[in-house]
């Protein structure tokens, strides 16, 4: 009833392709930015800023840049987690050399140096795809942990190899409680996600959804594959790197390759998948589904049993629901939540008329 | 160079390259038959093996325990079709892989649920430490072993496939799922046969690797290193998936012993993938895959 374009007439291709075609969508864009940046941090206590709107945030962009590669591209990776390892390690080691370089500066460069590594072990997709080129992308996966492991550079020599991330500071301002940081990861994220949106939207989003959808027929009307599949490999990468940085510096506030394992990987992508291939709204959606179902597991089982069940058992349990609503969940909606908020919108167009 | 030295690390990699092999072949034959990468497989071997040394840990003798687990495998694999392949059908290769990553964590959950995630100790009777003394290099007897029993898995199962109607229907629908169900071939029956199959292999495999290392929770995790033995072979053939167990099997004790020393040790973690990359950028489809053809 409220949400229809009815009387809004896109009167040149400027509008046409605008970011939020419909009047309602710029409202309710506004509307989330505001809930985020003031109802947000008016109301969240420290337990949920900490522990789950930060996680959430920085998984989102990683997300987001596996979504750039694996849903706007179509090429799957298994090595994100890789990825976002060389950016926070990158990132901390401009620090430790350089100390007085401000911290942005260090994340944008652990975001570039991860868009370097994107690329090289994005070379193999120029010649193999699907299955094969997941498998490329794990030996990323396994190589880098390894590195970051049994080379002392990078971890400045560390003992126990687990470091503690610097301290960060923005305009004489520390960055050490949950409220600075959830304001510095949300804004960085808003901005990715806004570039991300962006750029789908332009020439090189659109060539990336023809490499997806069929990559000889868009090498035959001219588009250059190598160019394609490398930007996507390096603009996913950047943003890993970029959200591995802030899960070491913000999340863990340490620096260890651990965080970073192959379980990681998996997450990131089923959070892709369950968000939704191939839209920005589907990774944050996929994100807080993701983060919120282990929790709800979690608080669930000892709700139910009380504690007379050993937390072995309820683990067990655990691992067992959420492997079956995973399958429940790609069986309901293979397209994700994205594709069900789509669906939600395209109804509310017409409620409370059935058509 | 001590070629006794390099003998013997080149047979002790090719026989646990054997192991690779066995798990590997599990993913082959559904690989084959249903185009499902099954990423459960090694849940799956997980689930078989704690199984297998639970029913003996109960008193039960071994030949009862094998046909009991081999029971319980068929029965998930016939739950597997029903739940979750049937309503997955023509959904795209992505979806049914994170599929079969849920299933993952649900039979690794189930297995030690339901059994347990102790480590157990499983005793087929074989001396771990014995070897066979070939001039200066020792050759562990209990590989050897491993190596004639993968190498009968695979000529039974070669056999399976050439000479029973079912395995000529496998075949089939492995060539072209189309083709098969216009001469008559009930796709879902085949699915069930295969997932079958692949159950046993996994017993084959996870009683072969329990016994070595132990029944417990890491098995679940050999899975990862059958992909690049996958990639190597080709996904979709059965000598391939046994020489590329081979190889990388051989390659990675070779390359720990070799030039592991010069990096700081443990490549053994990533070598196998390295060299998968390397094949994949001479062979995209791998040793012995089909052509891959592609039209627009």
């Amino acid at each position: 009833m409220f949400y229809r374009e009815a009387g809004q007439f896109k009167t040149s291709y400027k509008k046409d392709q605008a970011i939020l075609p419909i009047f309602q969508d710029k409202i309710a864009m506004v509307a989330m930015l505001l809930f985020c940046f003031i109802v947000i941090p008016l109301f969240a206590n420290d337990y949920w800023l900490a522990s789950i709107l930060v996680p959430f945030l920085a998984l989102s962009l990683a997300a987001l840049g596996l979504n750039v590669l694996t849903g706007y591209a179509g090429q799957i990776s298994l090595g994100t987690a890789a990825f976002m390892a060389v950016g926070a390690f990158a990132s901390f080691n401009l620090q430790v050399r350089v100390p007085e370089i401000p911290f942005l500066v260090a994340f944008l460069w652990g975001g570039l140096c991860a868009a370097g590594v994107g690329i090289l072990f994005g070379l193999p997709s120029l010649r193999i795809k699907g299955f094969y080129l997941a498998v490329a992308t794990l030996a990323a996966q396994f190589f880098i942990e390894w590195l970051f492991t049994h080379f002392d550079w990078f971890t400045n020599y560390s003992t126990s190899g687990v470091i503690t991330a610097p301290p960060m500071t923005l305009l004489g301002l520390a960055i050490d409680n949950p409220l600075s940081k959830y304001f510095l990861v949300l804004s960085i994220v808003v901005i990715c996600a806004f570039f991300v949106r962006n750029l789908a939207r332009s020439e090189i989003g659109r060539a990336w959804m023809a490499v997806r959808d069929m990559d000889i027929a868009a090498e035959a009307i001219g588009i250059n594959l190598m160019k394609t599949k490398l930007l996507a490999f390096g603009v996913s990468s950047f943003l890993c790197g970029l959200a591995g940085a802030l899960w070491a510096y913000v999340v863990l506030g340490t620096v260890e390759p651990q965080a970073f394992d192959i379980a990681r990987s998996f997450e990131i992508l089923f959070m892709v998948v369950i968000g939704g291939l191939g839209s920005v709204s589907g990774a944050f959606l996929g994100a807080g589904f993701m983060i919120l179902l282990p929790i709800l597991l979690n608080n669930l089982g000892s709700l139910i049993t009380g504690g007379t069940i050993s937390t072995e058992t309820i683990a067990h349990i655990e691992y067992m629901v959420f492997g079956a609503f995973i399958i429940f969940f790609l069986i309901v909606e293979p397209n994700g939540l994205a594709r069900l908020w789509q669906l939600g919108k395209e109804k509310l167009r017409l409620w409370p008329f059935p058509y | 160079m001590d070629w006794w030295f390099f003998l013997e690390v080149f047979v002790g990699g090719l026989l646990s390259g054997v192991m690779y092999s066995l798990v590997a072949l599990g993913f082959v034959l559904i690989f084959k038959a249903s185009g499902v990468f099954n990423f459960a497989q090694g849940a799956m071997v997980l689930f078989a093996a704690l199984t297998f040394v639970r029913l003996l840990e109960m008193g039960i003798p071994m030949l009862v325990a094998v046909g009991v687990t081999m029971a319980i495998m068929v029965i998930l694999a016939i739950a597997i079709e029903r739940i979750v392949l049937r309503p997955l059908v023509n959904q795209d290769l992505i979806i049914l892989f994170m599929a079969t990553i849920g299933l993952n964590y649900f039979i690794e959950g189930m297995a030690q649920l339901v059994w347990d995630s102790k480590v157990h100790v499983l005793d087929l009777g074989i001396d771990e430490y014995d070897a066979f003394e070939i001039g200066e290099a020792f050759i562990n007897k209990f590989d050897v072993y491993a190596a004639l029993i993968a190498g009968g898995l695979v000529l039974v199962l070669s056999l399976f496939f050439r000479y029973t109607v079912i395995g000529r229907a496998l075949r089939a629908v492995a060539d072209d799922h189309q083709a098969a169900l216009s001469v008559g071939i009930p796709l879902r029956t085949i699915w069930i046969y295969v997932w079958s199959t692949a159950g046993i292999v996994a017993m084959v495999a996870g009683v072969v690797w329990g016994s070595k290392l132990g029944v417990q929770f890491a098995i679940s995790s050999v899975a990862l290193k059958a992909i690049p033995v996958l990639i190597i072979g080709g996904f979709t053939s059965v000598p391939g998936a046994i020489l590329g167990g081979l190889i990388v099997g051989c390659g990675e004790k070779l390359a720990e012993v070799y030039l592991g020393g010069f990096v700081g040790g443990a490549i053994e973690n990533w070598f196998p993938y390295m060299l998968a990359l390397l094949v994949l950028m001479i062979r995209p489809e791998g040793i012995f895959g089909e052509k891959i053809i592609e039209r627009v």
